[in-house]
């Protein structure tokens, strides 16, 4: 929308179309959280669950600083509770069922320099399983709180 | 000329530095180097510090802008150090070229900036920072010569800044908010206050963008400004569009109206930066 404000010739409107733009994010801000479809089917599923939950180990793996959290972990186990967590976080018909983010975080002393990278690694996941961005981002606002209950443990 | 080749200069070191970099924040939550040498937009500062370092992690930028406009044209030259992602120390030089008249101002500008609580983009509450800029200018004689009180003067700003992953249509939104206690005349290129007028004045400065994918950002900003020397000084605002292709590098085109300055009105044009984080 303000790609159509600058090619006009700015006067004082500059000002005015602003507020306009200023008015309008806002309002959407705040009106679409709400949606009849889950964020589940919105990904595509259980198969494009696990296509992310694939692609995110393989990114690990290949990662020199991030696979050493995982030199202990059963990757099948990872994988099976993977799917359930982004499954039921995303509204999905799922429960998650291993442990809490603390429990297994905990004593992983991960700093938030590799937190973020993770994070870096999560949305190569999504791109790589053609999720689209503004989905990928919908994903991610609701794993970012769950940040606190990672990193630093 | 010059300028050209400090663009070159950063555009390679910012290419050949790109494999030690640091890398700890989401791509183009870091932001750019303002006008005055601050993390932030373009005219505003924001609360967030620039460059990609975490909490263990030192980064350096440099960044130029050049704003064109009808009687004169702005440009800024940065270095702009973020310490663990908690400090921000900062040195900018303007060189404001009064086209029309002919003659230039210089201006060197020392900021700090300080994180107080808040991550922008993982806590629920707005990153929250405070700084400092002390400016000087190198010419007195234009802003004595108007009525301004001082040559050197120094603002304190509060900005609040908070990232919405996914939160308009699924795009990530940024908005910042800085409130800037300042006795600057056209942010202290006319010089600091004035006769009648010399106390500090709070000023409200504001930004909101979107980002339309990991690469692309475009937003307004508006930065209120006082009006000491009676010259019907002119609140800022400005309209841009970000490519931040990698960590590296960002490129900003932003349409700028800086209304009237020094008795010349509509002072309108196209603002061009390039900023770029060096390690």
């Amino acid at each position: 929308m303000t790609i159509l404000c600058v090619k006009r010739p700015l006067g004082p409107s500059l000002k005015t179309s602003l507020c306009a733009v200023t008015i309008a994010i806002t309002l959407s801000l705040s009106a679409c959280s709400s949606t009849s479809k889950t964020l589940y089917s919105e990904i595509g599923g259980q198969a494009k669950v696990e296509q992310i939950t694939d692609n995110f180990i393989e990114e690990i793996g290949y990662n020199k600083h991030i696979v050493r959290y995982f030199e202990k972990t059963d990757i099948s186990r990872f994988r099976e509770k993977l799917n359930e967590h982004i499954c039921m976080v995303a509204d999905g018909p799922c429960e998650y069922t291993g442990d809490s983010m603390e429990n297994v975080h905990a004593g992983m002393d991960i700093n938030e320099n590799h937190f973020n990278l993770t994070v870096d690694l999560l949305i190569n996941a999504m791109t790589k399983a053609d999720i689209p961005h503004s989905t990928q981002n919908k994903l991610l606002a609701r794993f970012a709180p769950m940040r606190s209950e990672i990193a630093f443990k | 000329m010059t300028n050209l080749k400090v663009l070159l200069f950063l555009s390679a070191v910012s290419l050949v530095s790109h494999a030690q970099a640091s890398q700890g924040k989401l791509i183009a939550t870091a932001g750019l180097l303002q006008v005055e040498g601050a993390g932030g937009g373009g005219l505003v500062p924001w609360a967030t510090l620039s460059g990609y370092d975490t909490q263990d992690e030192i980064s350096v930028s440099a960044g130029m802008t050049q704003v064109s406009l009808r009687d004169y044209r702005l440009q800024t030259v940065s270095v702009n150090a973020s310490f663990y992602d908690q400090v921000e120390l900062s040195l900018s030089k303007q060189t404001f070229d009064l086209s029309t008249l002919g003659g230039d101002i210089k201006q060197n500008i020392v900021g700090i900036k300080y994180r107080l609580l808040g991550d922008a983009v993982y806590s629920k509450w707005p990153q929250i920072s405070v700084g400092i800029m002390h400016k000087s200018l190198e010419d007195k004689s234009i802003a004595n010569a108007l009525g301004a009180s001082s040559t050197s003067g120094t603002d304190i700003y509060l900005a609040a800044t908070k990232v919405h992953l996914g939160a308009v249509f699924g795009y990530n939104a940024v908005w910042g908010l800085t409130a800037r206690a300042t006795k600057a005349n056209e942010i202290g290129l006319l010089g600091f206050g004035s006769e009648n007028n010399d106390s500090y004045k709070v000023m409200a400065e504001a930004t909101l963008g979107l980002l339309f994918s990991r690469n692309l950002a475009i937003g307004v900003e508006y930065r209120q400004k006082p009006d000491n020397l009676g010259l019907k000084e002119d609140d800022w605002a400005d309209i841009f569009i970000t490519y931040i292709p990698t960590k590296s590098v960002n490129f900003t085109l932003a349409w700028t109206d800086l209304g009237t300055i020094a008795g010349a009105p509509k002072q309108q044009g196209l603002y061009v930066s390039i900023s770029g984080q060096l390690f």
